[in-house]
């Protein structure tokens, strides 16, 4: 058929060390093949714990473009579902998110399910009598997911029944979520204050490679982020700098910050910017939630939760988070140079509402369509993706800071410049899509 | 002081599109009182733009970053730039309150934006909250209720 399908040596030889070749982001066969052995075998997010409190509700996502439910089964647990009848196909559940009490009916014919996805019935029963639809898959009911995890609500699936378990594949990774949900007093995220939703017209790969990209935020943001800086730059130092401010600043640091930032890698593709400081380290406080953080864990403990700010935290491939203003997204591949971006934000519970107002109006800012930072970048996605057109340079360039003791590496921390977290992505990728599924 | 007419009320929302169609974003930009907000919901009827998230929820400083940024050439987003389109039905007075010298218009519209080969269209209901200022009409807040607000939407970089 295509030609690297069968050809694993083929797919292996598009990742080498220190560059990539240019049809890992603009050839339709092997964005097929990253949904078949990339997104199929690897924990995908899927939604919060906290979108699905009571049995019955449930909210709708994609899985390598497979349509799922997220449904709380009347027992409590979490089931993750395709989202697709077992009669003739259709697609179950068309809203976002909603409520079904105790079954699902499909629209089409009425086949009613339990909310674990067990076929309960559907209308004229006899008309199955001495065939054999009950051997049949029909009568399976809808088709789990092969596997599922939930860690501090984040609820992740596999839809390949073989892989690494929850923990081996994320590892240490989990810190970050962990400092997430431990800004809250309580412990705990509640998902809170709706969506944004970015069509991004390239590959799924630029968005999250750019996650972790030191070296352009000073140049792409110079624009906006800079901008910002001038309209503030001859304000006394006595008046306090409005929050919008604050958040856009920080983009246009200079080369020496982001180095000294630090990056931490790890298996299977995961790691984080920002493993000393970041851009949101430097906030200013929000009144009474030092004291409520100091009240629920101790002086020592708060202080060493909130002395923790990262960057961007990838857990790869489908999932950034920033635990230091609580705000996540989530990556949907819809094509080779088509992805929706979802971006989603979280209240801390037991903390003061400033607290998710202004991780809201750094989604604004910074996530939405209409955002001036999110113009830029896209602008440069969409750059490579032309530009990845062109023959005569078929090799698309990580070499920045490689060193071949990089090679193997499950744990390392180093410059944040260096362009290690790519490299250590397509490793993983590499990994993957060379071994048929 | 007299309170403006229908017709002055009218004129100026139309003339604020005209502004911002002619690129004119300094001048749009004056239109805004100090307290201004300039608001595009992310669900529809949204009612709280403090705690849901929004496309835009803007104070004037934002707007001003905005403005200024489409002057630098290092926009890069903006190569080729953007040129917005707006088509309005005549604006209605919703309300009108001429002791607070404070109406609000109701303007359903059709908004084009086009760059380079790609154009996008847009449809909704702008709402005007319009209050005088030393004997001139300013805005108050600009509401856009987009048709698709909550679609997933492509870059859209001008002002709607």
């Amino acid at each position: 058929m295509g030609k690297y399908r069968d050809d694993p040596g083929l797919v292996a030889g598009l990742v080498q060390d220190d560059q990539v070749h240019r049809d890992v982001y603009i050839d339709q066969e092997i964005f097929d093949l990253e949904m078949e052995r990339l997104w199929s075998r690897t924990w995908i997010y899927v939604g919060h714990a906290s979108q699905v409190p009571q049995p019955g509700d449930y909210v709708t996502a994609d899985i390598a473009t497979q349509p799922v439910i997220m449904v709380r089964h009347t027992d409590g647990t979490l089931k993750v579902l395709m989202n697709r009848c077992a009669h003739k196909g259709t697609r179950l559940v068309t809203d976002a998110a909603g409520s079904v009490g105790r079954a699902f009916r499909c629209p089409y014919h009425s086949w009613t399910y339990r909310t674990d996805g067990t076929l309960i019935g559907m209308p004229l029963p006899r008309g199955y009598d001495g065939t054999r639809m009950k051997e049949c898959s029909a009568a399976k009911g809808l088709a789990p997911v092969a596997a599922t995890a939930e860690y501090r609500g984040f609820v992740f699936a596999r839809l390949s029944a073989s892989g690494p378990s929850f923990t081996d594949y994320f590892g240490e990774s989990l810190s970050s979520i962990d400092n997430m949900a431990d800004r809250s007093p309580e412990g705990e995220l509640e998902l809170a204050g709706g969506c944004l939703r970015y069509l991004h017209n390239c590959n799924w790969k630029m968005f999250v490679e750019n996650l972790n990209d030191t070296m352009h935020p000073m140049v792409v943001h110079e624009s906006s982020a800079g901008t910002a800086k001038k309209l503030w730059e001859g304000k006394p130092a006595t008046e306090p700098k409005p929050m919008a401010v604050e958040q856009f600043v920080p983009f246009v640091s200079d080369y020496k910050f982001f180095d000294d930032m630090g990056v931490r890698v790890f298996a299977n593709g995961h790691g984080y910017t920002g493993v000393n400081f970041s851009i949101h380290s430097s906030y200013s406080a929000i009144p009474g939630y030092e004291e409520m953080m100091v009240k629920a864990y101790g002086t020592e403990r708060a202080r060493e939760i909130l002395s923790i700010s990262r960057h961007n935290t990838v857990y790869y491939p489908s999932l950034t988070i920033k635990g230091a203003i609580q705000s996540i997204r989530v990556a949907r591949p819809l094509g080779p140079d088509r992805t929706l971006i979802e971006s989603w934000t979280f209240r801390l519970k037991g903390a003061p509402p400033e607290l998710l107002q202004r991780t809201l109006m750094y989604t604004r800012l910074i996530n939405s369509p209409m955002s001036v930072v999110g113009h830029d970048d896209l602008y440069s996605y969409r750059c490579i993706q032309e530009g990845l057109r062109c023959t005569g340079n078929d090799w698309v360039s990580l070499h920045r800071d490689f060193r071949p003791d990089e090679i193997g590496a499950t744990d390392l921390t180093t410059n944040g410049t260096s362009e290690i977290s790519m490299r250590n992505q397509f490793r993983a990728w590499a990994r993957y899509m060379a071994t048929a599924a | 002081m007299s309170a403006p007419t229908c017709d002055k009320i009218v004129d100026f929302v139309y003339r604020e599109a005209r502004l911002l169609d002619e690129r004119r974003f300094d001048e749009w930009y004056e239109l805004f009182t100090d307290d201004a907000y300039y608001w595009i919901p992310s669900t529809p009827g949204q009612a709280d733009g403090l705690n849901h998230v929004s496309l835009m929820y803007e104070d004037k400083l934002l707007l001003k970053l905005r403005v200024e940024r489409l002057k630098n050439p290092k926009s890069y987003s903006q190569h080729p730039e953007s040129r917005p389109h707006h088509v309005l039905q005549r604006p209605e007075i919703e309300s009108a309150d001429a002791a607070a010298h404070r109406w609000v218009t109701r303007t359903p519209f059709v908004y084009l934006e086009t760059r380079g080969d790609d154009q996008q269209v847009y449809g909704g209901v702008a709402l005007h909250t319009l209050v005088l200022v030393d004997g001139r009409l300013r805005i108050r807040q600009k509401r856009i209720d987009l048709v698709n607000c909550d679609a997933a939407l492509p870059s859209v970089q001008m002002f709607l």
